[in-house]
């Protein structure tokens, strides 16, 4: 936390809506070689040319600022850096340059149910993918009966997650992750599994939970959705931040 | 223009390492269970197999061993003592090579959730503790049957040499598990040492041969490899008081046993100093 950061923002929102996502000139680099093993690595390195050296800027000198109880769409193509920059946010990864600041508690959701496995039952799955969201017993517990009515899987919650349909097993995750305790929630992609009624009720709670304070990023081909939940749109497009603002127009941006 | 208030800022992604356990540790308590549920499922006895397959060992060692061959070196309760060492080896292999594959098996979590991911290899030694527990149980039922009692001494012999075994177990595991994500050759480096571990201390002869065969220097490294130490620890503990006392106690027993640990926490310290620095490279390397 060494950064030093000043921000200037509309002294009439400065009241209400505090930041809770900072994200400064953030870069982020990958190899697209790497060395496995040691041997490639230190004949490339005896060899004088280095085997992971084709470097690929993943995110160029992006920055935007997130306030409390917005939500805001990350837009762009695939491959453009969208899934990238919320691994950042979550903390998953590590920026290579610039710097990322999160308050609040904060729970990502990149991708269906990364923590289930496919050996437990569906009870069992909602205590580990709680836990690894950052809950303790006792919240999970309190929030139980909730989960599973939203996620409208009770007649399975004990059988072994490997026999859900991919549906079932989206709606669980995704009805895990919305009952956490959490400031911040990131989804990436995840909404499309489900069926009509389901993503109406979905786009409901997200509706909610921004009305109540919560901070969004979500990251979604669906143009309907993210207009019906979102305000503001950031679009990336290979890596750069090509436009910040209102919705419609970002979703143009994103066309053009 | 306002000038921010960042105190309540934090950056994603950074914890206080081995020490979040205790914050993280009701998911702790979970991957421990599921390490240990999914271990028998669809099987038919369960954990049954956990006490029949090391009292199997044990009644191969009896019989082969001790009646066949008449192979005891002179050790009294041969069989005990093979049996002992061995529970402590397999203990550290299993909680190291766990350890060590513990972040390549939870990729797909490391890749897309941010959590302390020391938890992994801390779950891994202790689900190789669950393990161990029923190997002890036999090993104990054995002595109990040769005449073993209880004692403060050998009791605290014992958990030393588990406090001995789990430390260097995590400590190796958190660095080699983290360097198993950008070079899987670490992968085969962890089972060298576990081939070695078996020969590297008095499991199979006792220390009396090294003292003799080498020089001064060589033994006094030896007696201070951890594995030697926690070894000795629970011969102590467990065979010595079935013996007929004919072997003793090496020289410094506690002595050895206390810079063993020292030795411990320097490797918990460096895993955990080498886990931190490639951490931050693991969900893209992976
Ligand atoms: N761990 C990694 N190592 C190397 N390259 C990576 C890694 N992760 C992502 N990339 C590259 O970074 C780029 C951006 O990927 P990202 O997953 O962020 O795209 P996205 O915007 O989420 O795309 P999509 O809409 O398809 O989900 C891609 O070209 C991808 O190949
Ligand atoms: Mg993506």
């Amino acid at each position: 936390m060494s950064q030093e950061t000043t921000s200037s923002m509309p002294s009439d929102t400065a009241v209400q809506a505090r930041p809770s996502i900072i994200v400064e000139h953030v870069s982020k680099q990958f190899l697209l070689r790497r060395a496995h093993a040691f041997k490639e690595a230190f004949v490339g390195w005896v060899r004088g040319k280095d085997v992971s050296s084709e470097k690929f800027l993943a995110l160029d000198d992006v920055s935007f600022t997130i306030h409390e109880g917005e939500s805001v769409a990350l837009l762009g193509f695939n491959g453009s850096g969208k899934s990238t920059m919320l691994k950042l946010i979550s903390g998953v990864m590590e920026p290579d340059r610039g710097s990322v600041l999160v308050r609040g508690r904060l729970a990502g959701l990149i991708e269906v149910g990364a923590g289930f496995h496919p050996d437990l039952t569906g009870r069992e799955n909602v205590y580990l993918n709680a836990a690894i969201l950052g809950m303790q017993k006792d919240e999970i517990d309190a929030r139980y009966d909730d989960i599973i009515a939203f996620s409208e899987v009770e007649r399975f919650i004990d059988q072994e997650v490997k026999h859900y349909s991919s549906g079932m097993f989206m709606r669980l995750a995704f009805s895990v992750a919305i009952h956490c305790e959490l400031d911040i929630l990131l989804v990436d992609e995840v909404l499309s599994v489900g069926d009509a009624p389901f993503q109406a009720k979905c786009r409901a709670k997200i509706e909610e939970l921004s009305r109540e304070g919560k901070t969004m990023v979500i990251v979604s081909h669906d143009q309907d959705m993210v207009r019906q939940v979102c305000d503001r749109g950031i679009v990336i497009r290979q890596g750069k931040q090509v436009y910040d603002g209102p919705i419609e127009p970002a979703i143009d941006a994103m066309m053009a | 223009m306002t000038t921010l208030d960042l105190s309540e800022f934090r950056t994603p992604g950074r914890g206080r390492g081995i020490l979040d356990v205790f914050t993280w540790r009701y998911l702790l308590r979970l991957l421990v269970r599921k390490g240990t549920q999914t271990r028998y499922r669809n099987s038919v006895l369960g954990w049954t197999w956990s006490y029949v397959k090391p009292a199997f060992q044990f009644g191969v060692f009896f019989v082969v061993m001790g009646l066949f061959l008449g192979l005891n070196r002179g050790v009294d309760n041969f069989a005990v003592y093979l049996f002992s060492g061995i529970v402590v080896i397999n203990f550290f292999n299993e909680g190291f090579g766990n350890a060590t594959r513990s972040i390549l098996e939870n990729g797909a979590l490391v890749q897309k959730i941010y959590l302390p991911r020391e938890l992994f290899p801390i779950a891994a030694i202790i689900v190789a503790f669950v393990h161990f527990v029923p190997q002890a149980v036999i090993l104990l039922v054995a002595c109990v049957f040769l005449g073993w009692t209880p004692s403060v001494s050998g009791v605290l012999a014992i958990a030393l040499g588990l406090v001995i075994i789990a430390a260097l177990s995590l400590g190796l595991g958190m660095l080699f598990g983290a360097i198993n994500v950008s070079f899987r050759d670490a992968q085969n480096v962890v089972e060298l040492i576990q081939m070695l571990s078996t020969w590297a201390a008095p499991v199979l002869y006792t220390w009396q041969f090294v003292r003799d065969a080498v020089p001064r220097w060589l033994f006094d490294l030896y007696m201070a490899n951890p594995l030697t130490a926690a070894v000795e620890l629970f011969h102590a503990g467990m065979w010595f008081p079935t013996s007929d006392g004919k072997i003793p106690h090496p020289e410094h027993l506690w002595t050895n046993a206390f810079i063993a640990l020292g030795i411990c926490v320097v490797f918990l310290v460096i895993g955990q100093m080498v886990f931190r620095r490639f951490e931050r490279r693991f969900a893209q390397e992976l």
